[in-house]
């Protein structure tokens, strides 16, 4: 075994700034929180718990702008994951989290841990999951390593959800030489629970007991959350053994004995709450902060991997598969035989106890004696200048082109656009059907799963456009917000509340900290515009690779209840002959567009700002719409414009269209926000027209012919859409296979 | 009829099985725990899809040794009904029920899609309701279904009409002689790695697969065995 340093050699050496201590946070800790200097183990459990992705000390003050609150919120965030009422006493629980650095890493274990841990997040609340998203930004598919990247994120989501059973059902996948040595690796988990059995991660109760299930704890992850919060350079490859290695199998059995345990014995069970980021030290202190209790914990009865195991290793692995639980004296015996009915391992490794210190014991020797507030509580809220970066000061007015270009060439390059093109070779090895609820599944505006023996279903889906947010973070905050809640409207949704992971590049560049501030204002005010609470979430800092930091990508995660379920609610054209309408306004909106990425290579200029009122007021009828049955398919506008999503609500149907609109060649390409291609029966027409009014306006015909007609102000095209669909379905396996 | 739905550590699409035969197919069931060893007063056992001790070592191949195993052998050698879709398919093949076995898919992935499926033979318990030749669609989702087997038992499979399903269009894994799933000579033990279990809805967008449970719901078997 190591000797680990003194106190005082600590104090000298300052080990800690490795660790992501500064010399002002260890000094506080010593003089105000302890007085006293905090031993080797100390320094290490104050080091990662008061690391930015555990203590949120940087961004704490900007999350508070979020509106949390609504009247079917049953659980806001801190804990495991967000709660919403829908009815019936049944509830959605859902929350997003990032894996990005240990996926630019070890991106397999990367993606596949992202997705396990989250998972035990819903199911830690009580709740069965029922559906995964994923949020993925890459690099462009240009070189060798980010084919690799890619491959083995998509292996590793697939081969964890696929195993648990739990089907991946959307989510997105853009690329931008921005991620390139950073990629974005994002996932969501949706849970369906009975109101009953809420759970929370609280240890209470003096004499109940600490018991640890699963897995047994390794050398694997430690570190990761102080990983998680500093930049990455060339040397990451050195930190491999910070990426934790996921078994989904023993993930399956644990999760199937929790839900057990939660959903048929709640007599015994206080609280409940997964070993994540920061393991054994975040999971029983935070429960014991949030009951206001203490803890005395006995490391020589944790399970463990390796033999000479430090108290340092085993507070801070972050192994995987591992839940802590706080169980009522005089049920451990009862709660010991149900794990071991599942062929797993639960251990009491100590009690609550009256006060409010946190006490370990190893080798009969007391290694840890602080008060559990200062791990949890005491972090010192970190303030961080902030200044507005010069691209914004001196950005274009919005990009107008006026040089002719040919349509029909930019329609075909277009949808081989990767961020556009169908990202069907990843999406078909998920599971997206497993538990026999997906209605949608990947491909459409939102998945929509329903939900058995009731009429509802819920629609959900991420969205994250780093490009606008880059332009102008306060308008891209909002339309990352407005994109997802279309996306839900348009499958007959009403949104209900989001979970967001914010992405960003390191905090203390004052033009970083500036671009989370006003993209996070930017989000909070679409979100109290539309009403939609933001219930749970994460925030990845430090995006960075050789100090070349990321586009700031919130990452919105929405989830949206359907009453009735209207299986017709999709995007793919249903029968020739029903009227289409182009809904909302066409302006020139090009800046951070495909078309400007298309025809120029990068981005530039000026986002025009919208109305959040009138948008709110738009969505709300076409929700209305979907909802009465008047349209036969609904596609939110959104990367490429009309064109394109013209042409994909005709992919795999039999069906083209014939469209006259008054809009320019080139704004048949730009993304307005606010617009939705809808197809109406004729005998509907009426209603929907009443109902949407100079909002909808027609432009043409369902047709029974593979074409896509278009007939602009300056000009006429006839479009093959098999062609099209060919180009648009091979152009990311084309690229994957090719050599270079 | 009351069915067996077993469950073993790792199995996924049990409540898909279990769904499938009571909420659509109103019919009675039960699951059955691949620690329990008998299965006596049910008339039909089914063996769902998932990932049976996570797939390690090979497919099917720790679950073949459950407890439950010699009750549901004992089960198909009296000649009672037993079914087994995507690792069920696996483990009855591991247990010697069905001959041949399931390899890695040729594309080395994970599938999941609609494939386009032949009923080969309508002479079953379990298909005696769709046309001899009829084409069907049914999901599969699978990363071990490409079917093996050495050319005696193919040529013995194919004499034998043992061959239910084949898929026509594209073969998705790999599979000899397309094959999707195959009977044993008697007839009464079923695998396939299609889930027709996921296609018993129109909520669901297919319901190709419901007329397979519903064969074996009827009954009336008894002429359609060799």
């Amino acid at each position: 075994m190591v000797t680990e340093m003194t106190p005082e050699e600590i104090k000298i050496k300052k080990p800690y700034l490795n660790w992501g201590l500064s010399e002002k946070e260890y000094n506080y800790i010593c003089q105000k929180l302890l007085k006293r200097l905090p031993n080797y183990t100390e320094t290490g459990l104050f080091a990662v718990m008061w690391s930015e992705h555990c203590s949120y000390k940087m961004s704490k003050a900007l999350l508070r702008k979020f509106p949390s609150q609504g009247v079917r919120v049953l659980q806001g965030p801190g804990e495991g994951a967000g709660i919403l009422d829908i009815g019936d006493n049944q509830a959605v629980v859902f929350k997003a989290e990032s894996h990005n650095h240990p996926s630019a890493v070890e991106p397999y274990q990367g993606a596949a841990t992202g997705v396990g841990g989250i998972i035990r997040d819903i199911f830690s609340m009580g709740a069965r999951p029922i559906a995964l998203l994923d949020s993925l930004h890459f690099g462009e598919i240009n070189r060798p390593r980010i084919k690799y990247l890619i491959n083995e994120v998509v292996a590793g989501i697939g081969d964890y959800g696929n195993c648990m059973g739990i089907p991946t059902v959307g989510g997105e996948i853009t690329f931008d030489s921005c991620y390139a040595g950073n990629p974005l690796v994002n996932a969501m988990c949706v849970g369906l629970m009975d109101q009953n059995d809420m759970q929370k991660g609280r240890a209470q109760g003096i004499g109940n007991a600490v018991i640890y299930v699963g897995a047994k704890t390794g050398r694997d992850g430690i570190h990761g959350a102080t990983f998680a919060s500093a930049d990455f350079a060339d040397e990451r490859e050195t930190q491999r053994s910070a990426v934790q290695v996921g078994d989904p199998f023993m993930e399956k059995l644990l999760m199937e004995a929790c839900l057990e345990l939660t959903h048929q014995h709640q007599d015994w069970l206080v609280g409940i709450q997964d070993m994540g980021a920061a393991g054994l030290v975040s999971s029983s202190c935070e429960m014991a902060s949030k009951a206001q209790s203490g803890m005395e914990l006995q490391l020589d009865l944790v399970p463990q991997r390796e033999p000479n195991m430090s108290a340092y290793e085993i507070m801070l692995s972050e192994s995987q598969e591992r839940m802590l639980l706080c169980v009522k004296t005089g049920f451990e015996e009862e709660v010991k035989q149900l794990f071991k009915d599942y062929g797993l391992e639960a251990v009491v490794i100590g009690r609550v106890t009256s006060g409010h210190q946190y006490i370990l014991w190893q080798h009969g020797q007391k290694v840890t004696d602080i008060p559990v507030s200062s791990l949890t509580e005491d972090v010192l809220e970190e303030q961080v200048p902030e200044k507005q970066p010069q691209r914004i000061q001196t950005a274009q007015e919005p990009i107008t082109w006026l040089a002719q270009f040919d349509v029909e060439h930019v329609f075909y390059q277009m949808l081989q656009q990767p961020t556009i093109a169908s990202k069907k070779m990843f999406t078909q090895t998920y599971d997206s059907q497993v538990r026999t609820n997906t209605v949608v599944g990947p491909g459409s505006d939102a998945a929509v799963l329903r939900i058995r023996r009731t009429k509802k279903g819920l629609a959900m889906t991420t969205d994250g456009n780093g490009r606008l947010v880059y332009l102008d973070p306060e308008v891209g905050g909002k339309l990352a917000v407005l994109e997802a809640a279309a996306n839900l409207v348009a499958s007959g949704a009403e949104p209900l509340g989001i979970t967001d992971c914010l992405n960003y590049g390191d905090p203390h560049d004052p033009e970083i900290y500036w671009e989370l501030h006003h993209s996070i204002k930017g989000m909070a005010a679409a979100c109290r515009a539309l009403k939609i609470p933001v219930i749970s979430g994460n925030v990845s800092l430090y995006n960075e690779n050789n100090h070349q930091a990321i586009y700031p990508t919130p990452m919105v995660g929405m989830v949206g209840l359907i009453q009735n379920l209207q299986p017709r609610a999709t995007i793919a054209l249903k029968n020739a002959g029903d009227q289409v309408y182009l809904i909302g306004t066409t302006k020139d909106d090009y800046a951070g567009s495909e078309l400007q990425k298309l025809l120029t290579g990068s981005i530039s200029g000026k986002l025009q700002d919208f109305d959040l009122a009138s948008v709110t007021a738009l969505l709300k009828k076409m929700l209305t719409a979907v909802q009465r049955g008047l349209t036969n398919s609904v596609h939110d506008l959104s990367e490429g414009g009309l064109a394109v999503a013209a042409a994909e609500s005709a992919f795999a149907t039999q069906f083209g269209l014939r469209l006259e609109v008054d809009l320019s060649d080139q704004q048949l390409f730009s993304e307005t926000p606010g617009r939705f291609l809808v197809t109406v029966p004729a005998e509907k027409t009426a209603g929907f027209t009443d109902l949407l009014g100079s909002n909808a306006q027609l432009v043409g015909q369902v047709t029974a012919q593979k074409t896509l007609e278009l007939k602009t102000l300056t000009g006429c095209y006839q479009l093959d859409l098999l062609q099209a669909e060919k180009l648009w379905e091979e152009a990311i396996p084309c690229l994957m296979k090719s050599k270079d | 009829m009351k069915v067996a739905v077993v469950v073993f550590p790792g199995s996924n699409c049990d409540i898909d099985l279990y769904e499938a035969l009571t909420s659509v197919c109103q019919a009675q069931a039960e699951y059955v725990s691949y620690q329990q060893d008998n299965l006596s007063g049910f008339d039909a056992v089914m063996l769902p899809g998932g990932f049976s001790y996570g797939d390690y070592l090979r497919c099917g191949a720790i679950a073949c040794f459950s407890k439950i195993m010699p009750a549901i052998k004992a089960f198909a050698e009296a000649g009672k009904p037993v079914f087994g879709t995507c690792n069920g398919f696996q483990i009855l093949t591991e247990a010697g029920l069905l001959p041949g076995a399931l390899k890695r898919n040729d594309s080395l992935k994970f599938v999941c899609k609609t494939v386009g499926l032949k009923v080969e033979n309508n002479q079953t318990i379990f298909t005696q309701l769709y046309q001899q030749a009829e084409q069907i669609k049914l999901p599969i989702a699978h990363a071990d279904g490409s079917y093996y087997a050495d050319q005696a038992t193919l040529a013995e499979l194919e004499a034998n009409h043992q061959v239910v399903f084949r898929y026509v269009g594209e073969n998705p894994n790999g599979s000899l002689h397309e094959i999707a799933g195959i009977t044993n000579r008697r007839g009464n033990v079923l695998g396939m790695m299609p889930h027709p279990e996921r296609a018993v809805e129109a909520l669901l967008g297919n319901t190709d697969g419901l007329r397979l449970f519903k064969s074996l719901l009827t009954g009336n078997l008894k002429e359609a065995i060799n």
